[in-house]
C-alpha cells in the first residue's frame, strides 16, 4: 500500500499543527463558533448530539494492521472502545472529547493517516472498489489513480469552499463496486487497445433529496489528463453551482439545469486552457505511486485444497459461511474474506477495539498486513489462503465476526441515524435490528437471496437508502418518528446486475414498529412471484411496484403509533 | 488609516472601497477608490486616468469582463461576501494565470486568517483581513503548508515535477 514521503508526512505534520492552533483560538474566543465550524468540518470534526464525532478518512478503503490497531488504541484512549465503518470508507469515533481531536490527529498522523476533508463542503475521501488489486475481474488497479487524486485534492487552494461537499470514486472492474454512478465524480478506468488507460468521466450523480444518477460526459479521457478535467469540472461548479440554497448546491443541480451536453462543453472550454499545463501527470510520478501498489509475494498455491474440500462436505455452518463471506480471488489458492460487522444487535458498521486487533492480527497471520473496507460497512481479508479458511472462520466465531449474512437482507447498510447525528429525523439502528430479529432463520435469508437493504435516518442519504433494493428513510411528521419506503434501487454492482438506479418510494410512511412487518410482505410479494433465479430486485423490475404496494397495504400494518394520516402521502 | 497584508507586511493602506447602495449613482471620492465592476465598465476611460482608481470584483461577477482594462489597472480586488463563498478563489486563480493580472491582487469583505494560505496560492498578494481579527497574528497564517500538492499559481508545478518524490527510508508494509 501507499507509504508517505517527506511530502506527505509533511503536508500531515502542518495539519496537525493548523488544527491544534484552530481549536486553541476557538477555545480562546477568538475564532467564533461559525468561524470554526466549517474550518473542523473539513477536519471530519461534527459536534452531535451527545458530543463531537470524528470522521477519519480511509483512503480508497485501504487499511494496514498497524493502522488498524492504532484505530483501535484511539477508540480506547478517547473514546469508548469502539468504532463505526461509514459507506463511504471512512472511521467515525462518536465519542471523543474536543479537546482531546488534536491529539487524536497526531495519533493518526503516526500512522498516516488524518481525517483531512472527511466532512465540510469541500473533496471529500476518494473511495474506490474494496477488491481492488484482487479481484479477478480487475481491468487494472484503480488504487494509484485514487491514491494520485487523493493528494491532488487534499488542500486545494481554489476547491476548499465549494457550494457543496465533492465526492469522487474510481472503478476499475467489470463490476462497479464503488456506486460510481452516485458520486459527484464518477471515474472508469479502462485500458484501450493499445494497453493505455482510458478514463469515463461520469458527473452528477448524487442521492441526497434529489437523487440522481451519474451521466458520463466523457468517454476516452487519456490518463494523463485525469487531474486537468477533474480541475476543469471543479472549477465551473465552483463559479457556477448554486450557493443560495443547500438543497441546490450539488453539482448534479448544475448538471440537470445546464443539461449534461451543454455542462459537459463547459468543461472542455475550461479544460482546453488546463490540458497540457503543469497539472498534466508524467508517466513517471503514475510509476511511483503505482509501484506501492504491486502484488504482494503470493506463494504458488493448488487452486484446490483438498483439506478444505472435506470441511466443506462435513460442515455445514463452515459451508454457509463459505457461501457468503469467501469471494474469489485473481491467484489460485487465495480468496477474499468478507468479515460482517452486522450481526444482529450491533449497528451496522460498529466494531470494537478488541474486535479490531483480532482482525489486524488476522490480517498478518492470514495475509500481507492489509486489509480493505467496503462502502457496505464491512471489513474485507483480501489475501486469505484457501487452507486457512477454516481456523479463520473458528476464531473469527469466537470473535463474533463470522455472521453469515453478507449480500443478504440482514446485511444492512445504515447509518447512525437518531441515535447519534443531529441532522436525522428518526432513528436508524433500531429498524436495523428489528428487521434482523424478524429475519433470524438463516435457511429463510439464504432462500430469499441477494438482496441490499439500506436506511438512512434523513434526507442525508448517507444510508444509501435511494439505491437499496429496498430503501428505508427515516422522516418526521409533526415531532414523530416516521419511515418511508422504496424498492427497485440498485448501486450498480452485480447484486443489482449492473444496474444504477434510484428507489420508487411505494406509499405512505410506515411507523417503526411496523417495519419488520412492511419487510416481511415485501418479501412475501417477492417470494411468490419469483421464477427461477430471479432475485428480488429482478421481480421488481420485471413486476414493477404496484404488486409490491398492494400487498403491503392491502391491510393496515399493526402498530402501537396512531396511523399516518392519508393525505400525508 | 486601516491596515492590511501585502505580501508578507503589514501596511497601512489608503484605498477606500466603493460599495454604493443598488439603483445609486456612485459619487467618486477624492484619493485611491476601488470601485464596482459595473461602475468601472461604466467610466473606465475616465477612472484609468485618474491613476488610483481601481475595481472591485464580487463573487458572482466574471472576471473576463476586465480583460481589456487588466494591464492599466494598478490594483483590483475580489470580494468575498462571506468567507465560505469560494467562488473568489477561482476568480483570482483566472485573473492571474488565464488572463495575466500581474497588479496587487487583493481580498476584501469577509477576509479571515485561515484563510490567506489558500489565497496566497490562488494568486492573491494582498488581505484585507476582517477589521476585528488580528491581522499581525495573521500573519504566520500565510504560508501554513511549506510544500502543497497541486500546482496553482503557487507554486505553479505539482509536487511531482517540483520535488523529488518517495524519499523514505522504510520499506512498504
Ligand atoms: S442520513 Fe441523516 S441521520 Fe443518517 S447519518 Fe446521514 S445525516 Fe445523519
Amino acid at each position: 500500500m501507499y507509504v508517505y514521503d517527506q511530502v506527505d508526512r509533511t503536508i500531515v505534520a502542518e495539519r496537525v499543527a493548523q488544527y491544534r492552533d484552530q481549536l486553541r483560538r476557538f477555545q480562546a474566543g477568538t475564532l467564533s463558533e461559525d468561524e470554526f465550524r466549517p474550518l473542523r468540518l473539513q477536519n471530519g470534526l461534527y459536534i452531535q448530539k451527545h458530543a463531537p464525532m470524528l470522521r477519519v478518512a480511509i483512503p480508497y478503503g485501504l487499511l494496514s494492521s498497524t493502522q488498524l490497531r492504532k484505530l483501535a488504541t484511539i477508540a480506547r484512549k478517547y473514546d469508548r472502545g469502539y468504532a463505526h465503518f461509514t459507506t463511504r470508507q471512512n472511521i467515525q469515533y462518536n465519542w471523543p472529547r474536543l479537546e482531546d481531536t488534536g491529539d487524536i490527529l497526531a495519533d493518526l498522523a503516526s500512522v498516516e493517516m488524518h481525517a483531512i476533508q472527511t466532512s465540510g463542503n469541500c473533496v471529500r475521501n476518494i473511495t474506490s472498489d474494496e477488491f481492488a488489486g484482487i479481484a479477478p475481474d480487475e481491468i487494472l488497479d484503480p488504487r494509484p489513480m485514487a491514491e494520485i487524486l487523493r493528494q491532488w485534492s487534499t488542500f486545494h487552494p481554489e476547491f476548499a469552499f465549494l457550494p457543496r461537499k465533492f465526492k469522487i470514486a474510481v472503478s476499475a472492474a467489470a463490476e462497479d463496486r464503488a456506486a460510481t454512478a452516485f458520486h459527484d465524480i464518477g471515474l472508469h478506468l479502462e485500458k484501450d487497445d493499445s494497453g493505455g488507460i482510458r478514463v469515463r468521466v461520469l458527473v452528477g450523480g448524487g442521492m441526497g433529496r434529489t437523487p440522481i444518477v451519474g451521466v458520463v460526459i466523457r468517454e476516452d479521457l487519456p490518463w494523463e489528463h485525469t487531474l486537468t478535467y477533474v480541475e476543469a469540472i471543479l472549477r465551473v461548479y465552483n463559479r457556477h453551482g448554486r450557493r443560495d440554497n443547500m438543497y441546490k448546491a450539488r453539482i448534479k443541480i448544475l448538471v440537470k439545469a445546464l443539461g449534461p451536453d451543454e455542462f459537459a462543453r463547459q468543461v472542455e472550454e475550461e479544460w482546453v486552457h488546463l490540458k497540457d499545463g503543469a497539472g498534466l501527470l508524467t508517466r513517471e510520478e503514475y510509476d511511483r505511486v503505482a509501484a506501492y501498489f504491486v502484488a504482494p509475494a503470493y506463494a504458488t498455491l493448488p487452486s484446490v485444497d483438498a483439506a478444505q474440500e472435506s470441511r466443506l462436505a462435513d460442515d455445514a455452518p463452515f459451508r454457509r459461511w463459505v457461501g457468503r463471506a469467501v469471494r474469489p480471488h485473481r491467484v489460485p489458492g487465495y480468496r477474499a474474506v468478507v468479515l460482517s460487522l452486522k450481526p444482529t444487535g450491533v449497528p451496522p458498521g460498529d466494531v470494537t477495539a478488541d474486535q479490531m486487533d483480532r482482525i489486524a492480527d488476522w490480517a498478518e497471520r492470514f495475509g500481507f498486513g492489509e486489509l480493505r473496507v467496503s462502502h457496505e460497512q464491512n471489513v474485507i481479508l483480501p489475501d486469505v489462503r484457501l487452507s486457512d479458511l477454516h481456523v479463520l472462520w473458528q476464531e473469527a466465531r469466537a470473535h463474533g465476526l463470522a455472521t453469515a449474512n453478507q449480500g443478504l437482507l440482514t446485511d444492512i447498510i445504515c447509518c447512525p441515524g437518531g441515535d447519534f447525528c443531529s441532522l436525522a429525523n428518526a432513528k436508524s439502528i433500531p429498524i436495523a435490528e428489528a428487521v434482523q430479529r424478524r429475519f433470524d432463520d438463516l435457511d429463510y435469508l439464504h432462500d430469499i437471496g441477494e438482496i441490499n437493504l439500506n436506511i438512512s435516518g434523513c434526507m442525508n442519504s448517507c444510508g444509501h437508502h435511494h439505491a437499496g433494493h429496498i430503501g428505508i428513510l427515516g422522516v418526521d411528521k409533526d415531532g414523530a418518528e416516521w419511515y418511508q419506503v422504496s424498492i427497485g434501487g440498485a448501486d450498480g454492482s452485480s447484486a443489482g446486475r449492473g444496474r444504477s438506479a434510484i428507489g420508487k418510494v411505494i406509499g405512505p410512511s410506515f411507523a417503526a414498529d411496523a417495519m419488520p412487518e412492511v419487510i416481511a410482505r415485501l418479501i412475501e410479494t417477492y417470494l411468490a412471484l419469483r421464477t427461477d433465479g430471479e432475485r428480488f430486485i429482478d421481480v421488481v423490475e420485471r413486476t414493477g411496484i404496484a404488486p409490491f404496494k398492494t400487498r403491503v397495504y392491502a391491510t393496515p400494518v399493526a402498530s402501537s403509533q396512531p396511523a399516518e394520516e392519508a393525505a400525508d402521502a | 488609516m486601516p491596515e492590511i497584508i501585502l505580501r508578507d507586511r503589514v501596511v497601512a493602506d489608503p484605498w477606500q472601497v466603493l460599495r454604493p447602495e443598488a439603483g445609486a449613482a456612485p459619487e467618486l471620492p477624492a484619493g485611491p477608490v476601488l470601485v464596482p465592476l459595473a461602475t468601472w465598465l461604466d467610466q473606465a476611460d475616465a477612472l484609468v486616468g485618474r491613476g488610483d482608481a481601481g475595481v472591485w470584483i464580487a463573487s458572482h461577477e466574471d472576471p473576463a469582463t476586465l480583460r481589456a482594462w487588466l494591464d492599466r489597472l494598478p490594483l483590483v480586488a475580489v470580494d468575498f461576501p462571506k468567507f465560505t463563498d469560494g467562488r473568489g478563489y477561482s476568480i483570482g486563480h483566472l485573473l492571474r494565470t488565464r488572463y495575466g493580472y500581474r497588479g496587487e491582487l487583493r481580498a476584501i469583505g469577509d477576509v479571515l486568517p485561515d484563510q490567506l494560505d489558500y489565497l496566497r496560492r490562488v494568486g492573491f498578494d494582498a488581505y484585507a483581513v476582517r477589521a476585528d481579527k488580528d491581522i499581525r497574528d495573521a500573519l504566520r497564517l500565510l504560508t501554513t503548508f511549506s510544500e502543497p500538492y497541486q500546482n496553482s499559481w503557487e507554486p505553479p508545478l505539482p509536487a511531482f515535477r517540483r520535488v523529488a518524490r518517495g524519499q523514505v527510508t522504510e520499506l512498504p508494509r
